[in-house]
Parts: C-alpha cells; structure tokens; sequence
C-alpha cells in the first residue's frame, strides 16, 4: 500500500518537473494553445514541402500526421535536413526543441515554433513510383472502347455521305 | 398541369451535356500534360482514364441525342444543373484513383467544392498529393469560377441562341456585350491576362520567400487560380499559413478583392472608365459592409485580447475578413483557433461577411452586394412610403453599370434569392446541430459552404458524417447557381415521375 502510494507520489513529482520536455503532438499545440504558450517544448514531425531560407534562418512545416506547424529554425540547423516531404520523396523526420508561440510577435501573429535545437530522428527517402498494372489496363481498355466509337461514327457518316 | 418531359426534351438536354462533358474531358488534357513533364506515371493514368471516360460518354450522348433544335428555358436550366452534377461524378475520378480521398463521397466533395469554389477539402495527406492531382484541384476551381459552362461557350462553342439561356443559369445575369459567348471570351480574356500577372507576381514572392523557382511558380499559379476564384484550395494543408509570409498575404488579399469584383467593372477598367468603380452600388455596399464587418471582429478581438499588438491584430482580424468576405476561404489561423482565439463577437463578424459575399457577375458567391445595396433601397422606398404625403410619387433608384429604378419585379426578385440563401443558411445548421454539432459551428460551416466560402472551423473533416457530406454537397451546387437551376431540375424531375402525357 505505501509502496504504490510512494510511486504514484514520485511518478506525479517527476511528471510535473518534467514539465513539456516530452514530445507534444500538433493537434494537442493547437487545441490547447493557451497552455504551452511561450513554453518550451519537443515537437517530432516530418519535414514537408520546402525549407524557405530567410536571411540566417529558414522556415520549415513540420508534420506530425495531425497538422503541420512551422519552424523557426537557425540556419546552420538544417544542413542536416536532406529530404523534404511531397509525392515523390518521404521528408527527414525531425525532433525540435524550442519555444512555442500561439500568436508570434515576430512574425503576424502566426501560431509557430522557435526552434533552439534541432536532431534528425530518421532520414527520409526517395518514394519509388511502382506503376499501378490495374490502371494500366483500364486505360488501355478504354483507348480502346475510344477508337471503336470513334471509327463507328466515322464509318456511319461515310456510309451517310455515300 | 404537369406534363411530362418528352423524348425530344432529353434528347436536348442529352446533346447539349454531352458536349460539355466532351470540353470537361479536353481540360484533363492540362493535368496529363504535367503529369508527363514530371514523370508522375500513376496519376498521369487516373487522368487518362478519366478523359477517356469523358469522351466516350461525350460522344455517345452526342452522338445519341444529335438534334439542331434549340434550347428552351427549362432544358437550358437542366442542362445546367445535370453539368454540375455530372463534372462532379467525372471531376472526382482521377481524386479517387489517387487514393488521398477515404471515399467516392469525399472525393465528390473535393470536386464539388473546387467546381463551386467553395474550399472546404476532405483530402487526406495533402502534402504528398502529386502536383498533377494537386493541379486538378485548383484547375477545377479556375473552370468552377468563370462558370463551367462558360468554359465550353467560350472555346468550344461556335455560336447558338440557347447559349444566353445556358448563361443565365450559371447564375450570371449580366453581359458585358450583346453576345454571351463574347462576354464569356471576354471574362476568360480578364481571366488570363490576371492569370499571368498573378502567377508572376507571387512565383517572384515565393523565390523571395525562399522557394525553389519552379515550385514557386507553381505554388504561384495555384495560389492565383483559387484567389481570383474566390476559392480557397491551397497546395499545401496549411493553407497560407504554409508561406509564413506577409508579402504573400498582402498580394492573395489584391487578387481576392480582383476576384469578387463585377467582370463589368474589370471592363469599365480597362476601357479607361475607372469613375465607375466609384459610382457603382456594388463597390460602394462592398466597402461599407467590410468597414462595418472589420469593426464587428475589431472590437471582438480587441476585448478577447488573443492578439495584442495592433498590427498583428490588424493583419489576422482584415486577412481572415477579406477571405471571408470575397468567399475565398484562404486562413492564416488553424481551424481550432475559430473557437479558441476568437470570441463570439469577432466571428460574428466573420458570419456576416460569409454570408454577404462579394459582386455579382463576379467569382465570389452568397447574397452578393448589389442584393444587399438594393435591399436598402428598398427599405428607404418603403420608410418613404410611410412618411410622405400618400399623393407624393417618388422612386428608387441606384447605379449599377447604369441606372436602375426599383420595380417591384426587382424587388421580388431580390428577396426571394436573398431569402433562399438565407434560408440554406439555416437549413445545413439545422441539420449540423441535429448530427449533434453546437450551434454556432454548424452555423459557421452552412454558411461557407452556401456561400462557397471554404472557412471551417474544424467540422468539415474526413470523419464527418455522410449525411452531412452530402448536406454540404447539396448546399455548395445550390449556393453556386443561385438556386433556380436546381429547382427546375427537381421540378423536371418531378414531371418525369408524376406528369401527364
């Protein structure tokens, strides 16, 4: 009994020290925005889209499957970012630390991240398009289907004229 | 007594959608085209089997159905509403192959929401959808804008009487000349010229945002398609938030308001006629209805203090009015944060802007402005009315390209259409609150998607239920031809089953 009582004091001690230190996902940024407000926090996701340099730092929009939030990032931080994530390629999943804002001052207000570290969790890669053999098919069936309607009305309209 | 439609009715009608349907399929050429360029083998098929299907169907209804007869008012508006319906079942093919829609459903959604320019997506993994796919979407939105009709009566028709007819029920009453099919070239032509300034102009904001040029300018030709059409589908899922940038909201804001201006006025504009601008009802009710409307959410904010200094207060609060307003449906907020940064007065705000809408004879949609201008009139006629000596004549009028006086078939026309958005309007929040949605969400989202808006605050999702899915469908094709179409394809509907020979 006291054992468990000691546990469950030192599990609710260490949860609460830890603070946001853990990993938070973007649904939870964004519907409890007020809460980790100006707080630092650990955020994972995968880099989409493009790495917008401006200046000495860059933007990036991190994914986390939920919703992508944009990162604040040094711009010596992300030479060790190599893929970005579209249709053809899976993007670096990334892990970033720093500061999160709901209405950033420095940039109009706009909900973001400001990255202060920044660790590559897995690289990303190439998407290796494999041809759908399936929609092969229908499109040659109907090429098909397309110049026997197209040679039946062309036939109609000769034997019409003649 | 209703009759019942003959064989040379749908026979008509049959010839006459089957063309369209042929120009509908001709526009997949543009995806597959890109598709080839950029080596994207699997969607580059779902295109081809999906113009394939398109033509074959064409040909066969116009082949089927060839007749020389002209159109009457009735066909042309069935025509018009079977159009949407049937852009939509073919629009929504090559969405469903791609496998980033759940469903047929929700791919038909995502059609009907670009055709209508309304926004609201239920695209799965958006950040990964292939730029042929993503192309499309935005595509459909540039067709959907100008009216898909007008498409086939600008490049794929030479000349008919009944196009006037097949105009009108695209929910545009005004020409700018005589003919339609030269107004429709003529909106196509504003359309292209501000295509390529547009396109230019935000490829070079995104290079200067830091993008690769290609994607810049593809981004930038995207961007502009749903702007100018008043739509609202970005190529990425975070809508504008994506750019994290200013220029790039301050240019969409420029192209937003281009877009839910009248085509009539683009003409007074480029003829050099530009007093027009200020003289027309439409821009006037347009300016006074977003000063009220941004004081409305100033104030909201203000009191909520969710954004303290006064330009970031002033860049969210006008962004997110504009988009409203013009029914572009662009946001630089997360949908979330309608429920939780804004206060109920702000959007407020927001509610009447959607719900109002931009110019008629423009891309925008809802109510429109010369509706809400005229209503005023009217309301000052009737004040009149009451005040002055019962002997007194008097009218009503306002300028609107010329100047109208008040009749009472104006004024009828007028109310009902207002009444009948206004009526969807509660209509798709009746129904989101018996799915067990709170009042003011499902309020938000009825009107955006009638007044093909596209802002959510976070009930339009893939897991919404089907009812709803459709509900929404129903209300975007509506809203978008301003409701006559659709009746009088119920009304024939109902004449097929229970008319009389």
């Amino acid at each position: 009994m006291i054992t468990t009582l000691i546990h469950i004091i030192l599990m609710i001690v260490l949860f609460s020290f830890s603070g946001f230190a853990q990993s938070v996902s973007s649904e939870q940024l964004i519907k409890e925005a007020q809460q980790y407000d100006k707080k630092t926090i650990l955020y994972q996701g995968e880099v989409i889209g493009d790495i917008m340099l401006r200046k000495d730092h860059a933007w990036i929009n991190l994914h986390d499957g939920g919703f992508a939030i944009g990162v604040w990032v040094d711009r010596d931080l992300i030479t060790q970012i190599n893929y970005t994530g579209g249709y053809k390629y899976k993007g670096d999943w990334i892990e970033v630390k720093g500061i999160f804002n709901r209405a950033c001052l420095e940039h109009g207000g706009d909900m973001d991240i400001h990255a202060q570290q920044l660790k590559k969790i897995k690289s990303g890669e190439l998407v290796k398009e494999k041809t759908d053999v399936y929609k092969e098919e229908l499109a040659l069936m109907g090429a098909g289907l397309l110049c026997l309607i197209l040679i039946l009305t062309r036939s109609k309209r000769q034997l019409r004229q003649s | 007594m209703l009759l019942k439609p003959r064989l040379a009715d749908f026979k008509i009608i049959g010839y006459y959608l089957g063309k369209v349907i042929l120009g509908l399929g001709l526009m997949m050429t543009f995806p597959i085209l890109l598709g080839l360029f950029l080596k994207e083998i699997n969607p580059l098929l779902d295109f081809l089997i999906t113009l394939e299907l398109s033509v074959i169907i064409g040909l066969i209804l116009t082949k089927l159905c060839f007749t020389e007869k002209e159109l009457n008012w009735m066909q042309a508006m069935v025509v018009v509403s079977l159009t949407w319906i049937s852009a939509m079942f073919l629009g929504a093919l090559p969405l469903y192959l791609s496998g980033h829609w759940r469903s047929y459903l929700d791919a038909c959604f995502e059609t009907m929401s670009g055709f209508a320019t309304t926004g609201l997506t239920l695209v799965c993994d958006l950040d990964h959808l292939s730029y042929t796919h993503n192309l499309w979407r935005h595509l459909m939105m540039f067709m959907g804008g100008q009216g898909i009709i007008i498409v086939a009566l600008a490049f794929f028709f030479r000349g008919f009487s009944g196009a006037l007819r097949i105009y009108v029920g695209e929910a545009r009453e005004e020409r700018i000349f005589p003919n339609v099919i030269h107004t429709a070239r003529f909106i196509w032509l504003v359309s292209i010229v501000y295509l390529v300034l547009g396109t230019v102009g935000l490829g070079l904001a995104g290079i200067l945002n830091g993008m690769r040029p290609l994607r810049a300018f593809f981004h930038g030709l995207c961007i502009f398609m749903t702007a100018f059409d008043t739509g609202g589908f970005t190529p990425q899922s975070q809508n504008i938030l994506y750019y994290h940038s200013g220029l790039f909201e301050l240019l969409t804001m420029v192209i937003m308001i281009l877009g839910a201006i009248n085509f009539q006025l683009h003409y007074h504009i480029w003829t050099g006629r530009r007093k027009e601008i200020l003289r027309d009802i439409e821009t006037q009710t347009f300016f006074m209805s977003v000063v009220i409307c941004f004081l409305i959410v100033m104030i909201g904010l203000i009191r909520w203090e969710g954004y303290p200094p006064t330009l970031m207060l002033f860049r969210k609060g006008a962004y997110q009015l504009l988009s409203a307003h013009t029914g572009t449906g662009y946001q630089t907020i997360y949908p979330w944060q309608w429920k939780k940064d804004w206060n109920h007065l702000a959007l407020s705000g927001i509610l009447i802007a959607m719900a109002l809408g931009g110019a008629i004879c423009s891309t925008a949609g809802a109510i429109k402005m010369v509706r809400i201008g005229s209503i005023f009139k009217i309301l000052l006629e009737e004040i009149k009315r009451i005040i002055l000596p019962e002997r007194a004549v008097f009218f009503e009028r306002f300028h609107h390209i010329k100047e109208i006086f008040i009749e009472d078939k104006f004024a009828k026309a007028t109310l009902f259409i207002t009444l009948l958005y206004i009526g969807f309007y509660g209509l798709g929040a009746i129904i989101g609150m018996s799915l067990g949605y709170p009042f003011l969400d499902s309020l938000f989202e009825s009107i955006s998607a009638t007044a093909n808006v596209g802002l959510s605050c976070g009930i339009t999702h893939i897991n919404m239920p089907d009812l709803l899915k459709i509900t929404y469908i129903l209300q975007m094709w509506a809203g978008r031809l301003e409701f006559i179409s659709v009746f009088t394809l119920a009304g024939f509907l109902i004449a097929v089953i229970k008319g009389k020979r």
